[in-house]
């Protein structure tokens, strides 16, 4: 919580919007919560790990201080699994978040702490930050809505960074077009970041332009997947049916090469994030090992304390696939696949203009229970990190219930389709609403 | 070279790019006069969330470079991550080129030996660590300042194609040659600015495998390459001789011992886990950009080497001195062309490397040519005109600096000196005819120093032979 600073900016906000110059924009007084992964400056920011404990960056992400200049309240920094590792927020290195819907459930992860605080009320919205499915999966299992956006939208610039090449930051709202609103204020090139886009952003004015004449593409292997819950399928082929009914002609599309992602993005997102995470060795911020005799000791003895046991193990898993004599076998071929997948996502954008699915195989787990099966816990992103290996936009939004429980509907567009992910999602909204 | 040995070695040359800005972000790349860790930001500090931005300009250094060296320019390239720990690495990786470097091929003669380039690559600087001791492992602590933490920085190697410790330094002195004649980097080695490491094995001559090879590092100076190479080629002969096996490995250059020492012995590979850097898209290096940058070449060394000997008719041996920089070159240039003759302006830039504009230097060297002043005189005037910035035909009349050449004046003093040194007379007469030279020493001190040497000798000479 940083509540001296969010009363600050609260009166700020206050006296702009009384000034009515025009300063003030949508966002102006809007109070948010941050995924304690994004740099915000003077704030302890600890990427959910006893590594960073006590760290205070000395400058705000870039998507921080365009919301900061966009007049925005920050309330304080919200829980995830250490460094983003994670599909239920239980990898925290300080404690595990619960579902605003049924606190004996985990939140979805790794921004479990954002979608839980949007769901709970507590934070007009939220941001996070999504590698494999950690914005869209939390939002599916809290019940709101929750946006990844097409690779290179949103500056990286203060993200502390997982996996490079697949990280994004998006938001957490309860409509479509608050998410809209927050991607827009966030979105565009920042040259800090050599990866952000130098390209138009305009995520609101066919918001409202409904389905009517577009093809949304229904994946044949993602009804297939394993472990699939028969209430999450009902849900989600009830809201592809509203879809229909709104004016949408579906179109069955093939992503051939669906099963080999868990394999690629697990080989290539622990590789970066072994490199990533070097940085954390105890000499220049966060928590150091003091004991230690000699150098090697206190990288040895700052990490193995500092570090949570999934972010050993994909540190350990990505050293390995790097490694000389293993890099061909591994990481070469996984960006083999990984090419793959995304020629799969253009094929079927060319006879659709979006995708639709479920966000996730199933409905809010009980806490522990996936947290000794390493693989169960990875299926949970079976759905969302085909939209990562392939760089394209997709967004969950609620579309009913299973067991009471939340089901999410995944929208998936083209790369740079974000403007149309949005007005697929606000046509659902739309429809199941009336 | 001992008796039935080759000695067999290739380079690979550090330099330090001249650019304003370090290689990913935007602080200062002249950190030498900085306090520590003051010349540094978020990202050259490694903190969380920080992303490299590449420098523009350093790119075209290093193409510069390529083309300068003769290599073939990737128009497809891109950067890699080095991964390994070190305290003077903030991200525990260096950004760096691995499998598609920015320049590949060329070449560089050097004395009639022509020495393959291998590669050019672009790649960021590490910090400095400061040891409480001399060494590390048995340091009590060590201070980590890393203003130079990306400091842009290119690596230059060449085949295993030197044949011995003149070849080496010959070498490093040429390709820092060029590198300053195309203002790529200042290359000063005393200044860390060039940074040489040399692999040097030796085989029996003939021989057409290739020795174990050691590398040698630490080097701080050509005169300390020239040296440690020539050790390490006898220490390797010595031990093969001896019927020993060299160990290949990294070994250290001792300036106070004068020898090479054992470093770090390389049982296995170092692993790396090189892999494309993802925070960087794939650079692209346009040929209309590449001819850009080969339009604002200059003249190269060695093509101004040529010219300077064809036009001014000075050595082959100061024409090669006078290009080993740009600005060096373009003072005698210059001087010559403000009426210097040739040759005497090669000898007082090669000399003095004045700073002092060339009118001025002219001027000089015009006064003592006419016997204004005498050559020590010179260089009294020069070292002024330098420090004031005046001209020396103003400092010479102020001073009233111009030598005596009057003959009935000098004929004077000259009489008294040796009335009033016969012990010197006697020597002299007597054969020892270096005795003049305490004499000449007596006129000289008579005058202040302005005694026009010339004058005074003759004088000298006609009273003592006759």
């Amino acid at each position: 919580m940083t509540e001296p600073e969010a009363r600050a900016q609260a009166e700020a906000a206050d006296r702009r919007l009384a000034n009515g110059n025009g300063a003030a924009g949508p966002l102006t007084g809007i109070p948010l919560a941050v995924k304690d992964v994004l740099s915000v400056r003077g704030v302890e920011t600890t990427a959910g790990s006893q590594i960073l404990r006590g760290y205070r960056p000395p400058f705000d992400a870039t998507a921080i201080a365009r919301l900061r200049e966009a007049g925005a309240v920050f309330l304080g920094m919200t829980n995830c699994d250490e460094f983003a590792m994670g599909s239920s927020t239980e990898n925290s290195g300080f404690f595990p978040t619960r579902n605003p819907h049924d606190p004996t459930r985990v939140p979805g992860g790794s921004s479990g702490g954002s979608a839980a605080a949007v769901a709970a009320g507590e934070a007009v919205y939220g941001l996070g930050t999504d590698t494999g499915g950690s914005i869209r999966q939390p939002a599916a299992l809290c019940g709101v809505v929750g946006m990844k956006p097409t690779y290179g939208r949103v500056s990286r610039y203060g993200l502390i960074a997982f996996a490079s090449s697949l990280d994004q930051i998006g938001p957490f709202t309860t409509t479509v077009r608050d998410a809209a609103l927050v991607l827009q204020a966030i979105s565009g090139l920042d040259p800090r970041d050599a990866t952000s886009a130098d390209r138009p952003v305009d995520l609101l004015t066919d918001l409202e332009q409904g389905v009517e004449g577009l093809r949304l593409g229904v994946p044949r292997e993602y009804s297939q997947v394993e472990g699939m819950e028969p209430g999450v399928k009902a849900a989600v082929d009830r809201a592809v049916l509203r879809l229909e009914q709104a004016g949408a002609e579906l179109v069955e599309v093939s992503l051939p090469h669906t099963d080999y992602g868990l394999a690629a993005y697990y080989i290539i997102a622990p590789a970066e994030c072994s490199s990533n995470l070097a940085r954390f060795d105890g000499v220049k911020y966060g928590a150091r090992d003091e004991g230690a005799q000699t150098l090697l000791d206190t990288y040895l003895r700052t990490r193995r304390q500092g570090f949570g046991t999934e972010v050993r193990r994909r540190v350990m898993l990505g050293t390995y696939a790097l490694s000389a004599g293993y890099f061909d076998a591994y990481y070469l071929k996984a960006q083999k696949v990984r090419t793959l997948i995304a020629q799969d996502f253009a094929r079927a954008f060319e006879h659709c203009d979006a995708i639709v699915s479920a966000t996730s195989p199933t409905v809010a787990f009980p806490l522990g229970a996936k947290v000794d099966d390493p693989l169960a816990m990875y299926l949970n992103d079976v759905l969302t990190l085909g939209g990562n290996l392939a760089g394209v936009p997709g967004i969950s939004l609620p579309c009913g219930t299973s067991e009471g429980l939340p089901v999410g509907l995944q929208v998936l567009g083209p790369q740079w389709g974000d403007a149309t992910v949005l007005r697929v999602a606000r046509a659902y909204e739309a429809v199941r609403d009336a | 070279m001992r008796e039935g040995w080759e000695a067999v070695i290739g380079m690979e040359i550090h330099a330090q790019l001249a650019t304003r800005s370090k290689m990913f972000c935007d602080c200062s790349a002249e950190y030498l006069a900085a306090a520590p860790n003051s010349s540094v930001c978020e990202v050259c500090l490694g903190m969380p969330g920080t992303l490299p931005v590449v420098n523009r300009r350093a790119v075209e250094l290093v193409v510069k470079t390529g083309l300068a060296l003769g290599s073939e320019i990737a128009e497809h390239t891109k950067f890699d991550r080095k991964n390994y720990f070190y305290p003077d690495l903030p991200k525990g990786y260096q950004i760096s080129q691995y499998d598609l470097p920015l320049c590949r091929g060329g070449r560089i003669d050097v004395g009639g030996r022509t020495v393959r380039i291998t590669r050019v690559h672009l790649e960021e600087d590490t910090g400095k660590l400061v040891h409480a001791g001399d060494a590390l492992h048995t340091a009590a602590s060590s201070l980590v300042d890393l203003n130079r933490s990306g400091v842009p920085l290119m690596e230059i190697v060449t085949e295993p194609d030197l044949r011995g410790a003149d070849e080496a330094r010959d070498y490093a002195v040429a390709l820092r040659a060029i590198l300053r004649a195309i203002g790529a980097s200042e290359a000063d080695m005393e200044r860390g600015q060039l940074r040489a490491e040399a692999n040097v094995s030796v085989r029996r001559a003939g021989a057409a495998t290739l020795g174990v090879k050691t590398e040698l590092k630490n080097i701080n100076s050509f005169r300390a390459l020239h040296r440690a190479v020539e050790h390490e080629i006898d220490r390797q002969v010595d031990v093969l001789e001896g019927g020993g096996a060299v160990v290949q490995e990294t070994r250290g250059w001792s300036e106070a011992e004068q020898r090479t020492f054992s470093q770090r012995v390389k049982e296995y590979a170092d692993d790396y886990r090189y892999f494309p850097e993802p925070d960087l898209p794939p650079l692209e290096v346009t040929p209309a950009w590449v001819e850009q940058i080969r339009d604002s070449l200059p003249e190269l060394p060695e093509a101004r080497r040529a010219r300077l000997v064809e036009a001014h008719g000075i050595s082959g041996y100061d024409a090669q001195q006078l290009t080993e920089d740009a600005a060096t070159a373009d003072l005698f240039e210059a001087t010559v062309a403000a009426g210097a003759p040739a040759k005497q302006a090669a000898n007082w830039i090669i000399g003095s490397r004045p700073a002092i504009d060339p009118a001025g230097l002219a001027q000089l060297i015009g006064l003592v040519a006419d016997g204004t002043i005498n050559r020590d005189q010179g260089f009294e005037v020069l070292e002024e005109a330098q420090a004031a910035g005046r001209a020396p035909a103003d400092i010479v009349r102020e001073r009233g600096l111009s030598q005596v050449s009057d003959e009935s004046e000098l004929a004077k003093i000259v009489d008294r000196v040796i009335a009033e040194s016969p012990q010197a007379v006697a020597d002299y007469r007597a054969g020892k005819k270096q005795a003049i030279g305490a004499l000449m020493g007596k006129v000289k001190g008579a005058t202040g120093g302005r005694a026009d040497p010339r004058v005074a000798t003759r004088l000298l000479q006609s009273r003592l032979d006759s």
